[in-house]
């Protein structure tokens, strides 16, 4: 295909998962025509196909579903409103103007003109390498989601006897899928004071199996030259380093891991998309919008999600937003003044989106975020500029557990001069926060290297 | 069958040698106890052509480091191997060192590089070609005929290329036993070599057994050598970190080899490493937090800022270190016909085509063997098809849909790309073998997305029930069967 006869379409949505769905769906409802899927698998719906287990869709559909089912209710109507897409097909680039170049057999490689462009193409597992696991590199160390597909697409076990590093939830997941399929899983091994993952997957895939949960604990060695042998874990102290003598071997032949999810980002960063560094995904207004005009994302190649129901909202509002940019002419929206900036601080990790511009946003903004520590009775404040203007008590929060609050339109048109919204965990003397460590530097970086907040956020998304 | 020369050892010294001889009318094989080329030394190193300066002047590492580099632009083109003169720096962070830098520069100038290839820097002058160097750096030798290469391929292109010539490779085919068949006075002199696959007959041995190159030659000589292999571990960073410096950058040498370097691959990666820790398990080859903590801490020294978190693998790899701390190749004193390639240790990479030259030339002293006519010198890679334009992409795929699916998303690696890998003379046979060969598995995501997809083509082209494919040979076995709703199920 030549460059003067490139496609063109109103709308390009890289990745058919529960976001891409989504997003092509909203975007048909508010009347854009011209829509297509890329995907790269050999069917619509994303890392939903291999999450056989159910709870996925109580909040969209009030019942609970398989991630098969969750993803075909969307597949369905994608078939119905009769919104193209293409299979086993691969994005190599999209261009600061664009221009989508994409990749399959029976097309080879094309070009296609978009007028926005929905970047949907989700997340990927951390490797063992990115956690520098000292010892042998045999076969039997998968990430979790790699053995999820080896044992629900292809069918294959993975190994009989099992350790796992990281409490996330599809490693939890895992661990009763592995136990019903006949595996023994030793222990699941956390590096945080607290695990990753839901209470109820904790009760339900390690609790009723019996299978033991270490908390403050990694994998210090994996013997093994050809296949694992032996994984050994070791407490680690609040300085998240494995304290001396505290040792445990366990005999195995796989270690599988789920110490958290990167957004796959390599594509919106190739485009120019500006991103942060907290989520690896780009930062986004009001709408979904990246700093390039036109350019949207949503999904877990924004934030890492652990309702898939979130994902879907959001998506839905990108497709909604990219619509609109499409049949306004593909200009950017009036903007009658510099938009107010989301800071995240004090315990909040990040908030998507970082911007609002007012004039366009809806009359109740959904404001996500993340904690870096496990917090007790604390609160969330929001401040508009230097004024308090919420302070709400929680029960309890994690890095595990999306939070969020609600801004009113109402309110902030109120204050004309608004420049910043901080969002931040505020406790009081009595509050009962566990830390691992009383500086919050200390923990903000055990997260990086760990990934286990990251880890947490898979839930019933994958 | 007896064989004219058996070479042990597939790594890149053997295949070097391998190559090299399959020019002549002779029967030629190579027995490798692992399953594939590339398993051993060469498999886990700096990847680096050294410039060579380092070495001691005059000895057989000088020599055949300086000639290897001299060699490697055409071998390259030859086999098409990616290779490039990325130049090194080798950095001072003491003032009072700085006379070391000299040394280097004297030291290349008596082991023959020309005088135009080296130039001692001064800080800003270091800083202007490598800005992310250390802020204690006080000036740097900088060698500019050093390069980086990727080893993998160097190896697997001369064992091809090899192969094409007629040697045979015999893989999973361990050296248990090596004695000389007693023959009378005066008679031919014949090896006998026992391996777990049966015995084999040879007229002349080439020991290019790496690590175990002492076993061997201690078998059949009663002067003993002793290699004791000497670790090294690494971390390899993602590409986004490639650019963080462009000319390898060594500390200042030591007694225990050449120090922790930061490099860029020739695929666009970082790598830090080695350290040097003298073990005595010839298979150690397992990394361990307090030398990931040294080589890691040891790179600041040198170079700032590196961003680790982008580290996507770490690995050690096993140096064939020598007590004499040099190349002993030639024929073994009180054992005829047995020609030793051990203690290829650093720049054993470097000096890989020397030593396959040097080694030739050598045989061929001895055995006059014949010139083959039809001997073709070079070879084609695989398609790498990023680099086609556009048009010659699409006619790629039009005329083979394969490579116009994706398998590895990280490196961009076709399904072309990996039936071309296990097609190919001596082709790929597990998942390792795939990625040295295309890369498919070797970036950020580590192959938790290609190995299900890379598994699915080997069992559908070698054949081979999932249960038997293997990440690396051996009992690296992927899957253990089943799961319950398809067990009892036919294939």
């Amino acid at each position: 295909m030549e460059t003067n006869e490139m496609m063109s379409y109103d709308i390009v949505i890289v990745g058919g998962g529960p976001a891409g769905l989504a997003a092509a769906i909203a975007a048909r409802k508010s009347g854009t025509e011209r829509i297509l899927i890329l995907e790269r698998d050999k069917e619509l719906g994303g890392i939903l196909n291999q999450c056989i287990h159910n709870g996925f869709g109580l909040h969209t559909f009030k019942e609970e579903l398989t991630g098969p089912e969750y993803a075909d209710r969307f597949i369905q109507q994608v078939y119905e409103m009769g919104i193209e897409y293409r299979l086993d097909t691969m994005v190599m680039d999209i261009s600061a103007d664009k221009v989508v170049t994409a990749m399959n057999r029976s097309d080879g490689m094309f070009r296609i003109r978009a007028g926005a462009v929905i970047l949907a193409m989700g997340c990927r597992e951390r490797p063992r390498g990115a956690l520098n696991i000292p010892g042998y590199r045999p076969a039997g160390i998968y990430s979790a989601g790699t053995a999820q597909r080896l044992v629900n697409i292809e069918g294959y076990m993975p190994g009989r006897e099992v350790v796992i590093l990281g409490s996330g939830d599809i490693g939890l997941i895992m661990a009763r899928r592995m136990t019903l399929e006949g595996a023994t899983v030793k222990v699941v091994a956390e590096l945080m004071p607290y695990s990753g993952g839901l209470k109820r997957n904790i009760v339900q895939c390690l609790d009723d199996f019996d299978i033991p949960l270490k908390l403050s604990h990694t994998v210090v060695d994996i013997e093994g030259k050809d296949r694992v042998k032996a994984v050994t874990i070791a407490r680690v102290g609040k300085d998240m380093k494995p304290i001396p003598g505290t040792e445990e071997r366990y005999t195995c032949d796989t270690l599988l891991l789920s110490t958290g999810l990167i957004p796959e980002n390599e594509l919106s960063a190739g485009c120019g998309v500006e991103m942060n560094p907290v989520t690896k995904g780009p930062f986004v207004n009001e709408i979904m919008e990246t700093n390039i005009p036109g350019v949207f994302a949503c999904g877990n190649v924004l934030h890492v999600h652990d309702l898939v129901d979130y994902v879907s909202e959001e998506a839905g509002k990108a497709g909604e937003a990219a619509a609109r940019y499409v049949q306004s002419g593909c200009t950017e929206a009036s903007r009658e003044r510099a938009p107010i900036r989301l800071t995240a601080t004090g315990g909040v990790r990040y908030t998507v989106p970082s911007t609002i511009h007012t004039d366009r946003m809806d009359d109740l903004l959904t404001v996500r975020f993340r904690v870096g520590a496990v917090y007790r009775q604390a609160y969330v404040s929001v401040y508009f500029d230097d004024e308090r203007v919420q302070h709400q008590k929680k029960k309890i929060m994690a890095p595990g557990e999306m939070e969020q609050i609600i801004l009113q339109k109402k309110k902030l048109l109120e204050k004309p001069d608004l420049h910043t919204i901080t969002i931040k965990i505020e406790e009081d003397d009595a509050s009962d926060a566990i830390k691992s460590s009383s500086d919050g530097k200390a923990i903000s970086s055990a997260n990086e290297t760990s990934g286990a907040a990251d880890g947490a956020a898979h839930r019933q998304t994958m | 069958m007896l064989y004219d020369v058996i070479i042990v050892g597939a790594g890149v010294s053997g295949c070097a040698i391998a190559r090299e001889l399959s020019r002549y009318r002779l029967n030629i094989c190579v027995l490798e106890k692992e399953e594939d080329v590339c398993c051993g030394t060469t498999k886990a190193n700096s990847a680096i052509v050294h410039a060579g300066f380092d070495a001691a002047t005059g000895s057989m590492m000088a020599k055949l480091n300086v000639r290897g580099n001299e060699m490697m632009d055409q071998i390259a083109a030859d086999l098409d191997v990616p290779f490039r003169r990325n130049g090194a720096l080798v950095v001072c962070t003491d003032p009072d060192e700085l006379g070391g830098l000299q040394e280097l520069y004297d030291r290349g100038i008596a082991n023959g590089l020309r005088a135009d290839s080296m130039e001692i820097l001064n800080r800003e002058e270091a800083l202007a070609i490598e800005p992310n160097l250390a802020d204690d750096v006080v000036g740097a030798f900088y060698a500019k005929t050093s390069g980086i290469i990727c080893p993998f391929l160097l190896n697997i292109a001369m064992a091809e290329n090899a192969n094409v010539n007629g040697v045979d490779f015999f893989f999973n085919t361990e050296v248990e036993k090596i004695e000389a068949e007693n023959t009378a006075p005066g008679g031919e002199r014949i090896w006998k070599i026992r391996t777990c696959n049966g015995e084999y007959r040879t007229r002349y041995i080439v020991n290019a057994a790496g690590v175990y190159a002492d076993v061997f030659h201690n078998m059949v000589s009663s002067r003993k050598i002793h290699i004791t292999p000497r670790r090294g571990s690494y971390c390899l960073l993602d590409r986004t970190a490639g650019n963080h410096v462009s000319h390898t950058v060594f500390a200042q040498p030591g007694k225990m080899g050449k120090g922790v370097l930061v490099t860029p691959t020739i695929h666009g990666n970082l790598l830090i490493g080695p350290n040097a820790q003298d073990i005595e398990n010839k298979e150690g080859t397992n990394t361990t937090a307090d030398s990931l903590n040294e080589i890691i801490e040891k790179a600041a020294r040198n170079v700032k800022n590196i961003p680790m978190r982008q580290v996507i693998t770490s690995f050690a790899g096993l140096r064939a270190h020598e007590n004499g701390h040099d190349f002993i190749i030639g024929e073994v004193e009180d054992a005829p016909h047995f020609i030793d390639c051990a203690g290829i240790e650093s720049p054993g990479l470097s000096s890989s085509p020397a030593i396959g030259e040097y080694v030739r030339k050598l045989l061929e002293e001895k055995m006059k063997p014949e010139r083959k006519e039809n001997w073709v010198g070079t070879r084609r890679g695989i398609l790498n098809p990023d680099s086609l334009s556009f048009e010659e992409r699409n006619e790629l795929i039009r005329k083979n849909p394969a490579y116009g699916r994706i398998i590895c998303r990280c490196e961009s690696v076709t399904e072309g790309e990996i039936l071309d890998a296990i097609r190919r003379p001596l082709g790929a046979r597990s998942l390792d073998g795939v990625k040295r060969r295309t890369r498919a598995g070797m970036g950020r995501c580590q192959a938790g997305f290609c190995s299900p997809r890379t598994m699915e083509i080997l069992h559908r082209e070698l054949g081979l029930p999932y249960e038997k494919i293997t990440k690396s040979g051996g009992d690296s076995r992927l899957v253990i069967g089943r799961t319950k709703e398809h067990s009892g199920e036919e294939e």
